[in-house]
């Protein structure tokens, strides 16, 4: 069994290397005819960006994806301080018609993102001409490892039940060298799929042939990263039911999660797409999908007929009805642990971690100001889009739309949710995101800690403070310190996972949705010792 | 200002101080020799297995005892002179106190074997035992067998350990049968057979008679009375039992027997000397308890009367329903009320198992009158609060069976045998009842 898993383990990581490694193949250029048709379809008014384009990569040398974006970007930039100088240059003369005229050449967006569109046009090589066997290669050797990885548990672990044995012991597991190496890899996927896109272009050949089969169109990074997100989503998901096949919370949990993400994350808006409608992930609810109220996407529904009429108030409703009902009656986990794309990957991919969390009181402290913070800051940025959508202004209450849109994007949207969130899974746990950023989970933590049903309740005086279920919180709750008291757990953080519960070794808790009333219940002497004295303590 | 001193730092003593804090200004000082800080005891077992570090099993931040002005200090007490209100510390510095707590506890029951303090042969009763085990058994190279004496809790926890990094265990068990002294047959044979299901080498009816040594003087193998054979082993774990830890206590004029005698009040025999949780003996036995419990929860509860006491409401310690919980390898059990191995004069039985042997649920009640005595309760978990007011209530045993789904307390979407077990509770004793659904009305009306 165990030669099997290490098998299995080197099977992964050449899947791994290839896939890591593709992105150093093949060669980019375009030629003329490409270049014309590329200008075409972007609209560029100017002659400058088309010369310099075409000095610097209409070109018969065979570039790498470095060299090619680096280029290409020389060669935007080029273009825009050549259109900058001349609005400088008017602005001194005071030539303001002049002026006016010069911005209409100059090029927005990201260089990265102009780069990878043209990349995409200019690959040529071993990848692009070989998609279905860079597939298997990668995505395949990738999954078959894994899963001859994953599946000797079933034997290995011993009969079922909760065996976290040697996760302290070992270094992927407990902070050790193994660990910090997953999480430079992670950081690194996320830098350059947010920031350098067109440096993994190759990985986007490599999943065309499955996007135009679904969706028509070929793959973006974007597409890319959905599908990886399904896979590792699945595989992990085998470990789950693996792991916790005795318990059957844990397994319909897992499978819904699954099904979530498959099909309303991936699936339907890429058929909607093919459908030439929106794609729209129907569970990513305001305000975790923070554009929903963007300009773009209200002009792009606005423009989609019915459909897009629908989503929008769908949208709305999901927020303002569906969430905080749905929270009364389940607490969060109905969401976070259930349903939600971040969380889905938190309970598969980041179960191995999930004891990372820091459990101290001052990491309380920090949750509670910085999810809040998030809250307010992603409300603030949707007032100020919406007055400037409906009114024609460019800023509100002294902020510019478009500043405040950029930065939540970057340091919420990419920084927070993907680098960080993700990327420090093996050191600091799987829910840094959920837990001290997701605006929608501060959202419904403050309904499920004022009006919900939910709650996890101690089992009397049965806890012997041992400590396993506040380790595998992976919200950092201190779960013991409510146990240990004979109190019930009602914390606006707690995504019901199930796990405080899974690992208690003596069955003192138990998540439930029951009366509102005796639902927290501060006591100071625990069940089981003298009832007058019970009465004396907790009467008074 | 009063200053209350309280000899170690377990459940009890920490329970003690945490409600005197609560109730008073006074002074308060915790001594202990084992560790700087408050550690779960229970989850050493979890350290050892890799599923915690040492730091998760402290309740307490560190910061706790300073924001809550509890001093600790780590000493070990030699002597009480109680004439002088002091202590000597092993330093022979002398501790000052007004009023005293023993909790020191209990320690692991050494029968006089040959051998028995060899370098390989440990508890598992403090964090010392643990570093231990870590030099002696880091993994299955090193322990190529592992032998386990005593056939309690925590005898069975140290073979899970063991399991855990996958050394071989022989688990020799005095008794006939595992536990059998507190568990009934039916349940005693279900661990039996988990204990073998997870390839454990079980020896039942079985004594240690030496533990041999190697030329340096670590253990090298045993010899089992009975038999003669002898098992290589490079580690003896001796799991007993425990009891009292008042060696200490013996010199000085409070009265002891097994453990530090008080009265109902938590109180020695000398004035302003109270002793709490395992190390004390009630001079008469409360109820069907037993005069020395050693259970995490009565020391707990012990803490929390004395603070009353001590805190000028002097109050007797008068603990409700028997009920307590433990995990066999991967079966979990639990028990509210009594439900003796042996069935009393008065008593009749039910026992449903479910067929894969895990799950069990065995129910005691009065012959003649039906009242409700007590459940066991394995693989099913079931709610303290339901039983603790049945049996105050002196429900009868039908009753019970009626509203088991309000009882249950597994997580969602767990199977419920509820009706299973009723149907053959019906069968066996020709009645009709018929299993109620939940009603949170129920589960939430307080007795």
């Amino acid at each position: 069994m165990k030669v099997i898993k290490n098998i299995g383990l080197i099977i992964f990581l050449v899947g791994l290397s290839i896939f890591t490694g593709s992105i150093f193949l093949g060669s980019f250029n375009l030629t003329s005819d490409q270049l014309e048709a590329f200008i075409k379809e972007k609209n560029y008014k100017n002659e400058l960006i088309k010369d310099e384009l075409s000095k610097a990569i209409v070109t018969s040398e065979n570039l790498n994806i470095f060299e090619f974006s680096s280029r290409v970007r020389n060669a935007y930039k080029t273009s825009n301080a050549h259109y900058d100088a001349l609005i400088a240059k008017y602005d001194a003369e005071k030539n303001w018609d002049k002026k006016g005229e010069q911005y209409q050449y100059k090029i927005s967006g990201k260089l990265h993102s102009l780069s990878f569109d043209l990349a995409k046009k200019a690959g040529k090589g071993f990848v692009r001409e070989n998609q279905g066997l860079l597939w298997w290669l990668t995505f395949g050797l990738g999954i078959l490892g894994a899963l001859l990885f994953i599946f000797p548990n079933y034997k290995l672990l011993g009969n079922p039940g909760i065996k976290n044995n040697g996760i302290y012991l070992e270094s992927s597991t407990n902070r050790g060298l193994i660990a910090w190496l997953v999480l430079i890899y992670l950081v690194g996927f996320y830098l350059l799929l947010y920031f350098m896109p067109d440096y993994v272009v190759n990985w986007t050949y490599i999943v065309d042939p499955i996007s135009t089969f679904l969706s028509g169109g070929l793959a973006s990074q974007w597409f890319v990263y959905g599908f990886l997100y399904c896979v590792i989503m699945v595989v992990m998901g085998v470990r789950m039911y693996i792991k916790y096949r005795h318990n059957k919370y844990q397994v319909v949990r897992t499978t819904s999660v699954l099904f979530f993400q498959i099909v309303f994350a991936f699936l339907i808006p890429e058929i909607m797409t093919s459908l030439n409608m929106p794609g729209y992930d129907f569970k990513n609810a305001f305000p975790l999908d923070y554009d929903f109220f963007f300009e773009w996407n209200l002009d792009s529904l606005r423009s989609s007929g019915a459909i897009g009429l629908f989503i929008l108030v769908w949208g709305i409703v999901l927020t303002l009805v569906i969430v905080p009902v749905m929270v009364y009656f389940f607490g969060k986990r109905w969401y976070c642990s259930w349903v939600c794309g971040c969380g889905g990957l938190a309970e598969t991919l980041g179960d191995p971690y999930r004891q990372h969390s820091d459990k101290s009181l001052k990491a309380w402290k920090l949750e509670r100001w910085l999810i809040h913070s998030v809250l307010a800051f992603s409300l603030v940025m949707t007032i100020v889009t919406l007055y400037c959508y409906f009114t024609g202004a460019y800023s509100f209450l002294g902020i510019k739309s478009q500043f405040i849109k950029d930065t939540y994007s970057f340091l919420i949207g990419s920084w927070f949710a993907g680098v960080i969130g993700t990327g420090f899974y093996p050191i600091f746990g799987n829910r840094v995101w959920c837990r001290f950023g997701c605006p929608l989970a501060a959202y419904m933590g403050l309904v499920q800690r004022f009006k919900s049903r939910f709650r996890i309740t101690t089992n009397g005086g049965q806890c012997i403070s041992c400590g396993n279920c506040s380790t595998y919180c992976e919200q950092g709750i201190d779960v013991r310190s409510y146990a240990q008291k004979g109190e019930n757990i009602v914390r606006a953080s707690c995504v019901g996972c199930g796990i405080c519960s899974a690992v208690c070794p003596r069955g003192v808790l138990k998540l439930e949705n029951g009366p509102e009333k005796g639902r927290i219940n501060p006591t100071d002497v625990l069940l089981g010792n003298d009832v007058d004295l019970l009465k004396l303590m907790n009467e008074k | 200002m009063e200053h209350i001193v309280i000899i170690g730092n377990g459940i009890s003593g920490v329970t003690a101080a945490r409600h005197i804090r609560k109730l008073s200004d006074k002074k308060i000082t915790i001594i202990s020799s084992e560790t700087e800080h408050f550690f779960s005891r229970t989850a050493l077992m979890y350290i050892y297995m890799g599923h915690m570090k040492f730091e998760n099993t402290k309740p307490y931040e560190d910061s706790f005892w300073k924001k809550n002005r509890i001093k600790l200090k780590k000493a070990l007490v030699k002597t009480i002179d109680s004439k002088n209100k002091q202590l000597v510390l092993d330093n022979d510095q002398l501790f000052a106190y007004d009023k005293l707590i023993i909790a020191t506890g209990s320690k692991p029951n050494k029968f006089g074997w040959p051998g028995q303090d060899l370098d390989g042969v440990m508890g598992m009763y403090h964090k010392q035992d643990l570093e231990n085990l870590e030099k002696y058994a880091p993994n299955n190279k090193v322990c190529k067998r592992a032998v386990i004496v005593g056939g309690g809790l925590i005898g069975i926890e140290f073979a899970e350990m063991m399991h855990s990094r996958n050394i071989p265990v022989t688990f020799l068990v005095r008794e006939s049968s595992f536990w059998n002294g507190v568990l009934p047959d039916q349940e005693s044979a279900l661990i039996n057979k988990e204990i073998l299901d997870n390839h454990i080498d079980l020896r039942l009816g079985v004594n240690l008679k030496e533990i041999k040594a190697d030329k340096n003087g670590r253990a090298k193998s045993i010899v089992i009375a009975e038999t003669g054979e002898e098992i290589a082993c490079d580690v003896v774990g001796l799991t007993a039992g425990v009891s009292p830890n008042i060696n200490f206590v013996k010199e000085s004029e409070i009265e002891t027997n097994r453990g530090v005698i008080v009265n109902r009040f938590l109180e020695t025999s000398v004035k302003d000397i109270y002793a709490i949780g395992d190390c004390a003996e009630q001079r008469e036995a409360i109820g069907q308890r037993r005069p020395i419990e050693a259970v995490w929860y009565t020391g707990r509860m012990m803490g929390e009367t004395v603070a009353q006491t001590i805190c000028g409401n002097r109050i007797e310690y008068k603990p409700g329903h028997w009920f307590n919980s433990a995990k066999f390898m991967d079966v979990e059990y639990q028990t509210y009320g009594w439900v003796w191995a042996k069935p009393r004069e008065n008593e009749a039985r039910f026992y449903w198992e479910h067929k894969d042997g895990k799950k069990a649920i065995h129910l005691n009640f009065d012959k003649e009158t039906h009242e409700f005595i007590g459940i066991n309760t394995f693989g099913i978990r079931l709610r303290h609060e339901f039983f603790d007011r049945v049996l105050t209530e002196k429900k009868s045993v039908e009753y019970v069976l009626e509203y088991l789904a309000d009882a249950n307390f597994d997580p969602e979407f767990y199977k419920q045998y509820e009706s299973e077990i009723v149907a053959q509770f019906n069968k066996e004793h020709g009645t009709a009842i018929k299993v109620q659904k939940k009603s949170w009305k129920r589960i939430f009306s307080k007795a």
